[in-house]
């Protein structure tokens, strides 16, 4: 009941989730009912590079919650997305069975290209989609708890933060692309085959893992929006905007940042774990702190401190970059770069803040 | 000859094992009419006494004002009370059975003693009310926070603060739109909101107009009895008329305490302070 009458309040949110919706039912039907040679049909690749979008969506928002609400400006947030991703491609592996190259039946291709024999302690469990999806929580969960105890608890804020987030991610990356870490090295993990027994190159297994992304973007929405408009939330204002005084409120500042820090991670994996299916490919690559300030950069344009801003932004950054990408490659960094700029120097609350904007003028 | 010595410790019969003893409750005691004790206090910074030996007693329910010229170590006395800083030595204590030393900085919020910072350090993104609802005594753990909502009883108290700070018609507006006394009205407000037993006011006027700083000198007025309030204030004019006793402050240490007039009257507090 509560829940319905926030999700009513937040009138932009509540379009978002419609357009959502509306976009779920229509995709299906327009990608298996329309025939394929009518103009409306949608062909597959489109579905999963939109489902591509929507888990890069679900990464803005747990990266807004944690930086648009509580001013933890992570710089490494592409590290929980990419070990939840690992999580997931760790299972689709273990689905190839015999039918990888070398027809092993119980280890991955290039673990007997390593000359390896037996398989290493922590692939164990993942033939088990359960397990996956628990490790696909636990493990960016526990990370983030370590990561943030620490941190939080030595008090480090600001741009410090921000430093050892990207150093966090990079050490990753550089961890991953080592053979011996047993995760397959630069190549990373890939020529999944099915996932639950579905062939992943079915359409109808595209539509499913893109309305499963879809329904993720949904859930972490709703519950998102329901912690910002708790008295949780109003705290994490606090914290943002005055954090010693809150200390001095008696709020423990350290466990809500902590808290609210591992619940993104948490959201941020599982839409690593979204993407893996849908991209066919999990490699250290994703670690890079690129990834991770490209990210930052869709949630300050999407509009900082909003949540739907930061899926709005994530779906048109991503739409601008296939588009420019494909037609002028040359351009697409400069034109990120610009945006950026702009952005910041014009649009301080994003694109969603020019309805604001257009609001204060009439 | 040794050994029998370290034996001898454990065979004495006037006291017991350190973990057989319970801990203290918890509560705040005031049975001895004393709310803060602060004993042979001192702090230095980089070889520069702050605090040079400082004995402060505060009586339940008073109203006291401290004085004293800039360095005078006023900031770090509310400091080390508020546990902000830790004294090189000495004791203070919250009450008979707080000690102030053990506990951090939302401990001792808990427990009972509100500090009012000298810049107005409200929440500005959020609303008068949100203010005051943040402030309020209660569970302030992650999950009970989640799930909060305001009871009756948890209206009623911020109804009643608002009226008290004079700001009921503005419960709805983010407190960055207020002017800077309503600032201070709403941040003694937030501080009333959780019920505090001791009030820290740091220079509650400053950058004030005369009427404000009226409504302010009733509004502590009318606290004390109710809280016990210290106030630390620069304003001459405003102490007169709020003050009952006065401790003045130099170099870490209490050169001065009494009335208003007695204070004013002494030899040495002139010389430094009132003289200049």
């Amino acid at each position: 009941m509560r829940m319905l009458k926030i999700i009513a309040n937040d009138k932009p949110g509540s379009r978002l989730l419609l357009a959502l919706a509306v976009v779920s039912v229509a995709v299906p039907v327009l990608n298996l009912l329309v025939p394929e040679n009518s103009v409306f049909h949608l062909s597959t690749y489109t579905v999963t590079l939109l489902g591509k979008y929507l888990t890069y969506a679900l990464l803005a928002l747990a990266a807004d919650l944690v930086w648009g609400y509580l001013g933890i400006l992570s710089l490494g947030h592409g590290a929980f997305f990419a070990l939840g991703g690992y999580a997931m491609g760790m299972y689709l592996m273990r689905q190839i069975g015999e039918r990888g190259v070398y027809g092993d039946p119980l280890l991955p291709d290039f673990m007997v290209f390593l000359n390896w024999h037996e398989l290493p302690w922590f692939w164990h469990g993942f033939d088990q989609f359960w397990f996956a999806a628990l490790m696909i929580i636990l493990v960016p969960g526990v990370l983030a708890y370590i990561f943030g105890y620490l941190a939080f608890r030595s008090r480090v804020t600001g741009v410090y933060l921000s430093i050892i987030t990207q150093a966090l991610t990079y050490a990753l990356m550089l961890a991953f692309f080592r053979n011996e870490m047993g995760f397959g090295g630069n190549n990373g993990l890939t020529d999944f085959k099915d996932i639950l027994g579905f062939n992943l190159r079915e359409d109808s297994t595209r539509i499913a893992l893109f309305l499963a992304s879809a329904a993720a973007l949904v859930c972490g929405y709703v519950i998102s929006r329901y912690i910002v408009s708790s008295r949780l939330g109003l705290a994490c204002v606090a914290i943002r905007d005055a954090e010693s005084r809150s200390r001095f409120i008696g709020y423990r500042v350290e466990k809500i940042k902590l808290w609210i820090f591992v619940f993104s991670a948490v959201l941020a994996g599982i839409a690593g774990a979204l993407y893996v299916p849908q991209v066919g490919i999990i490699n250290p690559g994703e670690f890079s702190p690129l990834n991770s300030i490209e990210l930052i950069i869709w949630v300050a344009i999407g509009g900082r401190g909003t949540l739907y801003g930061a899926i709005i932004g994530a779906l048109l950054v991503n739409y601008a970059k296939t588009y420019f990408t494909a037609a002028l490659p040359e351009i697409w960094l400069y034109a990120l770069g610009a945006l950026f700029v702009v952005v910041t120097l014009y649009l301080p609350k994003g694109i969603v803040g020019l309805r604001n904007l257009r609001g204060a003028r009439t | 000859m040794k050994s029998m010595e370290a034996l001898r410790k454990f065979s004495r019969r006037d006291q017991v094992f350190d973990f057989l003893v319970q801990p203290e409750p918890p509560d705040l005691d005031l049975s001895h009419n004393i709310i803060l004790y602060l004993e042979g206090l001192n702090k230095s910074f980089d070889g520069f006494k702050a605090i040079n030996d400082l004995n402060l007693y505060i009586e339940t329910g008073e109203l006291r004002c401290i004085i004293g010229p800039n360095g005078a170590g006023k900031s770090t006395m509310m400091d080390i009370v508020t546990g902000k800083t830790r004294p090189d030595s000495g004791q203070a204590w919250f009450g008979q059975r707080l000690n102030l030393l053990r506990m951090d900085e939302p401990e001792i919020a808990e427990a009972g003693i509100g500090r009012k910072f000298q810049k107005p350090t409200v929440f500005e993104n959020l609303s008068v009310i949100q203010n005051l609802e943040l402030a309020m005594a209660q569970d302030k753990r992650v999950w009970p926070l989640l799930t909060a909502r305001l009871s009756g009883e948890q209206r009623d108290l911020i109804d009643e603060v608002l009226d008290i700070i004079g700001l009921g018609e503005l419960a709805a507006a983010p407190a960055g739109k207020l002017s800077h006394g309503q600032k201070q009205w709403l941040e003694i407000g937030m501080l009333l909101m959780q019920k505090p037993a001791l009030l820290l006011v740091d220079e509650p006027v400053a950058g004030m107009t005369h009427q404000e700083m009226e409504r302010t000198a009733e509004l502590l007025t009318s606290l004390a009895g109710k809280h016990s309030v210290i106030v630390v204030e620069h304003d001459m004019d405003f102490v007169r008329s709020i003050a009952r006793k006065v401790t003045v402050l130099h170099q870490g240490s209490i050169l001065a305490e009494g009335s208003m007039a007695q204070v004013q009257a002494d030899p040495r507090v002139i010389e430094v302070y009132l003289g200049e």
